[in-house]
């Protein structure tokens, strides 16, 4: 590759970006429509994966809800039973007013809403340790057959469905980006055909004379990878305003509520070095394969 | 140098463009393909540079068969086969000589090389003082003239002419035809098609005539048939 030919190249790439920049456009939105929508579900998918995986780290709990009218008797002997049973590790005994307490603590200003509060909501609990997760059903069957036992709760429901949704996303969030990138491709190889077209007295010159395949494809190539990169760097920008935003929203409305807000969320600079290099390498390659498909059916001679 | 081996292609299974052409081609020959429009001039022109592909037969050139060369090499073949337009085919937004130094940009070519060659050539097709004009505002003989320039530009073996005369008056055909005869008298070989009567009768070189496909009339020196009598 001379200098030359490679200023050839960027010339008239520019040169008929210019030209027909209405499609142009089209074009960088398509991309950049596609890349917005794969970015919200990669994100979607790592937030809930992420949410899972912190979810995971209490999942050597269960914790037993016991009913309402229990007396402090009754409720030690089930302490003692809970013990026996074969995967327990360790129990610990939690007050309702301890319960209360500790939601107080986590909304810290916004616990005001609690002080109208005529009696307190929440049951006293059990904290069973589980010794080995595999035992983890056994013991919550065996759990659920005391009497004054309300619910058992064990987070191992919720980390399955926060998978479960985690897969769901995935899936569909695939199915659509397939079909955009399809749609992206078949847009810039529209662009690039009319580039061709235009330009076609002159390709068919190139091709009597000999002209390399670098000269000939080189600028309709080039400018398949511009259209994409532009639409990559705008879905990009677009992409962490959004989350940015959506980030600080939830924290500054709803830090109370979802307590811990900051544990769940995949912060920004997280996923940045990752979301650029994944987009630029699908927009570019989105913009080779637009430019490709319109070569093979316009250059043939 | 340039042999046609049995050659037949047929368009779209039903039209025979050209039917068991055997043709051979000595380097530093002129020679005219001769025949009515639809006589397959065309198409054998459009075989010879790889366009298109014979259905049947082998065509050779330098003892290569064209039609094995792979698709990436195709370039490098016809950098040895200078062409020509009967339409000229010059680019309107390039000056006289942006566009014979386009042709040598696009296959290699140093500028310092550029800058040496372009004159000679212009100088050679009588055009040195139109090197700054644009296409559009030569005469058609001016701007054949320079289609030639271009075509002789990366000296190549062999040039083919597919009626360069076909839009020109009888005047300006003669110049063209005097630089086509320097360039072959220089060792270039010189295809020519063409349905110009005058200019075949005068000029006495091989004549091969096509009708229908078929090559009826292979001579050494000759004028147009008497078969074409009555177009």
């Amino acid at each position: 590759m001379n200098p030359k030919k490679i200023s050839y190249i960027f010339r008239q790439a520019f040169k008929s970006m210019w030209r027909n920049r209405m499609m142009g456009f089209a074009s960088i939105g398509s991309v950049s429509a596609v890349l917005i929508i794969l970015g919200f579900v990669l994100i979607l998918v790592l937030n809930i994966n992420n949410m899972a995986m912190v979810a995971k780290e209490t999942f050597d709990q269960i914790a037993v809800y016991i009913m309402e009218g229990v007396d402090d008797e009754q409720i030690e002997e089930m302490g003692n039973s809970f013990r026996k049973i074969d995967g327990v590790m360790g129990v610990a005994f939690q007050t309702k007013d301890y319960a209360l307490e500790k939601v107080k603590e986590d909304w810290g200003e916004d616990a005001i809403l609690l002080q109208d509060l005529r009696h307190n909501p929440f049951p006293n609990t059990y904290i069973v340790q589980l010794s080995d997760v595999s035992k983890a059903d056994k013991v919550i069957a065996q759990l659920q057959t005391f009497e004054g036992v309300d619910k058992v709760r064990y987070y191992q429901d919720a980390v399955n469905t926060l998978i479960k949704l985690a897969d769901f996303v995935k899936k569909f969030g695939a199915g659509i980006i397939i079909i955009l990138l399809l749609i992206s491709v078949f847009i810039i190889s529209n662009t690039i055909k009319i580039t061709v077209l235009s330009r076609q007295r002159e390709i068919e010159l190139m091709q009597y004379i000999g002209a390399t395949n670098g000269y000939v494809r080189g600028p309709f190539i080039l400018e398949g990878v511009m259209l994409g990169l532009l639409g990559s760097v705008l879905a990009i920008l677009l992409i962490m305003l959004g989350y940015n935003y959506t980030i600080d929203y939830l924290a500054g409305r709803y830090v109370a509520l979802i307590s811990g807000m900051s544990g769940y969320l995949v912060g920004v600079e997280m996923v940045l070095y990752d979301l650029i290099i994944i987009f630029m390498t699908i927009g570019i390659g989105i913009g080779v394969l637009g430019s490709l498909v319109s070569l093979k059916k316009f250059l043939s001679i | 140098m340039i042999e046609f081996n049995n050659v037949t292609k047929i368009y779209k299974k039903t039209f025979t463009a050209v039917k068991n052409v055997n043709l051979k081609i000595d380097k530093g020959e002129f020679i005219f393909i001769v025949g009515k429009s639809g006589a397959g001039k065309s198409t054998l022109i459009k075989l010879l540079l790889r366009e298109i592909s014979p259905s049947e037969g082998i065509i050779t050139y330098n003892n290569q068969d064209i039609n094995k060369i792979r698709k990436r090499s195709v370039a490098e073949y016809r950098r040895r086969i200078g062409f020509i337009f009967q339409d000229y085919r010059l680019l309107p937004k390039m000056t006289v000589y942006e566009n014979i130094a386009f042709a040598m940009e696009m296959i290699c070519c140093q500028a310092k090389n550029i800058r040496r060659e372009v004159p000679l050539v212009l100088s050679m097709v009588g055009l040195s003082d139109k090197a700054k004009y644009y296409p559009d505002e030569l005469s058609g003989g001016e701007q054949q003239r320079v289609a030639i320039a271009r075509a002789i530009i990366n000296k190549p073996e062999t040039v083919i002419a597919d009626e360069p005369t076909g839009n020109l008056d009888m005047e300006t055909s003669k110049e063209i035809m005097k630089i086509l005869t320097e360039i072959n008298r220089r060792g270039t070989t010189v295809i020519m098609a063409t349905h110009d009567r005058e200019i075949v009768n005068q000029y006495q070189r091989r004549v091969v005539e096509l009708k229908n496909g078929i090559v009826i009339r292979d001579i050494k020196a000759g004028g147009y048939s008497y078969e074409s009598e009555e177009d």
